[in-house]
């Protein structure tokens, strides 16, 4: 445990580093956001799972979704959902969630999608994955953050935050977003980031939040490309309570449509890491 | 330490120096010796050509010598390009385009890019048939081919993945292309290509290699093949996927067992002894989908041995016996109603024999790209057939000769029974070419067609030739 501490440490501080120099070029590039933002910087890590014992997830930190949800989730996903080791284990340090074509309780395809609901809910602090995501036509990997009273507080009111979609046909590109009362699905607040000399299936990145009061900051790697502020959202700021971390695999549905011939199957997105930091 | 690094070299330099003033007369290799660096140039046409040396494009027979040239009126975000006009069928300096783009001079290091890149467009929408890199004329090694690219009438990037650059440490082949007028009627186009560069791009997925469909092969002993059926699938960045054929020598082949199949340089496969093996590969260290099993079946019985003739007696079309005349095909896969597969891809310790299986009807060319034979000072016709399946009442096998094809044609045939064969015996037929039916001219012989109508579908043909006795 020592050594990982410093580790994290050591880590902090070059983040630390990082965002200042990536905040200074932003702040004197960017002509949308307001120049007086202050940078929140979280250090302190509170929850991580390094994904180190094979088998299954451990039971503490994480839920598995079953089915189908309503109407594929709310987004006519063409998955069914298990909590099946063909679609979810952790295996060679490493989460994997894994999308199927095959025959299953009426679905043409399974995967899977684990939550923190209940056991890890936070609000503010760095959120970060570091994942591998699968590609094709209708592939949807995403890791991202729901309010913990959406059960009562019906979406988008109870807030949406996404720190990485990605759609399996655009392999250069991902999607960070917030979903709220009046800013949801079609109109969400989003921005892409496009790599120039890479893409996103065929190595690791680091996907990751800097949330405060104050704004939400999008990171890949060690690069800011995006910051919403209460000001950037043309509604109710809805980011002051306690979010829980979801990550799924889903196929087809209205965002990435069908898979098409060319897409494989199966389709593995690999997650090295989840953690998140507090000030 | 980098500092510590430069001085040791500097005086590495100096001693290097001492030593060849001093021992100048060793010609022995030093321990430091390296292999000499080629050229790690990217460009191969900006405004010019880059880097290719003075005589560098080679055009391929029977294509249009003229096709290409450079447009100084059009261009990709300039006024300069490669242009490609694409003759009409008929034209007759060539009926299509098509050459390599070789360095005239060493060839270039390509260990670092993953792909050749281009921007092109047409006169009109139109697919080009081939577009590559990697032939050289000479060993062809790392030929590698794009098929059917689909082009339209305004600027668009095209990309070539490199199915594995660590393996193009020199190469001169930078480019080439075939493209003809299937699908336009007959009727010529124009492409432009330009900003032609090997890139770096970093945004290709994970390579997915091929050797086709799991399938098993008989096959004797002495004789040699190649896997077909290759390719490596890339996802570009735009995420649609990218067929590439790769040549043979992208892929390490390896063989269960040796002893029975063995790999040799460049992929050739070699039958060793009766067994059966299983041949796989993989690419970039990538497993390659698909397996090929060979079954030894023992040796080869070859054709009889034709006897020896006055080289002007005979017009050989294929025959290891005799020099062959040049021959368009050896089977020209005439859709929709051919299911005939095969042609001269067997090898029996270096010669080559047919193998027609799904024989319906077949023809052998000698009338697209070549001259057409003038049979005029012939006699007789003369083919080797050996039938790889049982004999049934009411088999046969037509030959048919066709004289100037798609002009005035004449054509004459004669059926031979399916009793005057053997099932897997070699029969030599030698056929007066009075006794072809209707055959009233021979002067320009351009198809010879075996004819079964699937009554017998798998056969070897060896030494067709005509021959004056």
């Amino acid at each position: 445990m020592m050594s990982k501490t410093i580790k994290y440490i050591i880590k902090g501080k070059t983040f630390l580093f990082m965002s200042f120099l990536l905040v200074t070029l932003f702040v004197i590039s960017s002509c949308d956001t307001d120049e007086t933002q202050t940078v929140a910087t979280f250090t302190n890590l509170v929850m991580s799972d390094e994904f180190d014992t094979d088998g299954a997830l451990d039971s503490e930190l994480w839920n598995h979704e079953i089915g189908t949800g309503v109407n594929g989730w709310g987004n006519n996903e063409l998955q069914y959902y298990t909590d099946r080791t063909e679609n979810v284990k952790v295996e060679n340090g490493y989460l994997l969630i894994t999308a199927n074509r095959e025959d299953f309780n009426g679905s043409l395809y399974t995967s899977a999608r684990i939550t923190t609901q209940g056991l890890f809910e936070q609000a503010y602090g760095r959120f970060e994955a570091r994942i591998k995501v699968p590609s094709g036509k209708g592939i949807w990997p995403a890791f991202w953050l729901l309010g913990n009273d959406c059960e009562t507080n019906i979406w988008p009111q109870c807030g949406e935050i996404d720190i990485m979609e990605f759609l399996g046909d655009n392999p250069t590109t991902i999607f960070g977003s917030v979903h709220g009362p009046g800013y949801s699905a079609g109109q969400a607040v989003t921005k892409s980031y496009t790599l120039e000399n890479d893409r996103y299936d065929t190595g690791f990145h680091v996907f990751g939040i800097e949330w405060s009061p104050e704004s939400i900051n999008y990171y890949v790697d060690d690069a800011l490309y995006q910051t919403i502020t209460p000001a950037d959202v043309p509604g109710e700021w809805v980011f002051d309570s306690k979010f829980y971390i979801i990550l799924n695999v889903a196929v087809g549905g209205n965002f990435p449509g069908a898979p098409n011939d060319e897409t494989t199957f199966p389709q593995s997105m690999l997650v090295d890491y989840v953690r998140v930091y507090q000030q | 330490m980098k500092n510590i690094k430069l001085m040791y070299s500097k005086m590495t330099c100096l001693l290097a120096l001492v030593f060849l003033v001093t021992i100048s007369c060793d010609r022995d290799l030093s321990e430091e010796a390296e292999f000499a660096d080629f050229a790690k140039t990217s460009e191969i046409f900006i405004e010019a050509p880059i880097g290719l040396g003075t005589d560098f494009y080679f055009p391929f027979s029977g294509s249009k010598a003229t096709a290409w040239s450079v447009d100084e009126s059009e261009g990709y975000e300039s006024q300069v390009s490669m242009r490609f006009d694409v003759p009409n069928a008929d034209d007759p300096e060539g009926s299509y385009a098509g050459a390599i783009f070789r360095i005239d001079g060493s060839g270039r290091d390509l260990t670092g890019y993953d792909a050749l890149t281009f921007w092109a467009k047409a006169s009109q929408g139109v697919t080009i048939g081939e577009l590559g890199f990697g032939t050289d004329f000479e060993e062809n090694k790392y030929q590698t081919t794009i098929q059917n690219t689909s082009l339209s009438t305004s600027w668009t990037k095209y990309i070539i993945p490199i199915p594995d650059p660590s393996k193009l440490i020199e190469e001169r082949g930078m480019f080439w292309y075939s493209a003809g007028t299937q699908e336009t009627g007959g009727l010529g186009y124009t492409f432009w290509i330009d900003d032609l560069k090997f890139e770096k791009l970093g945004t290709l997925g994970t390579p997915v290699p091929s050797i086709g469909e799991d399938r098993t092969v008989q096959a004797f002993i002495g004789t040699n093949t190649v896997v077909g059926n290759r390719s490596v699938i890339f996802n570009l960045p735009s995420g649609v996927n990218q067929t590439v054929i790769p040549a043979l020598s992208y892929f390490d082949w390896s063989s269960s067992d040796p002893s029975v199949v063995a790999v040799e340089d460049f992929g050739r496969i070699e039958m060793i002894s009766n067994g059966m093996s299983v041949i796989t590969a993989t690419m970039a260290g990538v497993q390659a989908t698909g397996a090929v099993t060979f079954e030894v079946l023992g040796e080869f019985e070859s054709a009889p041995i034709p006897p020896a003739r006055d080289p002007a007696d005979v017009i050989s079309i294929f025959s290891n016996a005799y020099n062959d005349v040049p021959v368009d095909y050896y089977n020209g896969y005439f859709a929709p109603f051919q299911t005939t597969q095969g042609q001269d891809d067997i090898f029996v310790n270096g010669d080559r024999v047919i193998n027609y299986t799904d024989l319906n009807f077949v023809g052998i060319g000698t009338f697209v790209d070549v001259s057409p034979i003038n049979a005029n000072e012939m006699t007789h016709f003369h083919v080797d057939i050996n039938v790889r399946e049982a004999i049934q009442a009411g088999d046969f096998i037509r030959l048919q000769l066709i004289n100037n094809v798609g002009g005035v044609e004449t054509s004459g045939d004669i059926t031979i029974d399916g009793s005057q064969f053997q099932s897997e015996e070699w029969i030599s037929l030698d056929i007066p070419l009075a006794d072809f039916n209707g055959l009233s001219v021979r002067n320009e012989l351009g198809l010879i067609f075996f004819i079964s109508d699937a009554t017998i579908s798998n056969i070897y043909v060896d030494n067709v030739y005509y021959y004056k006795e």
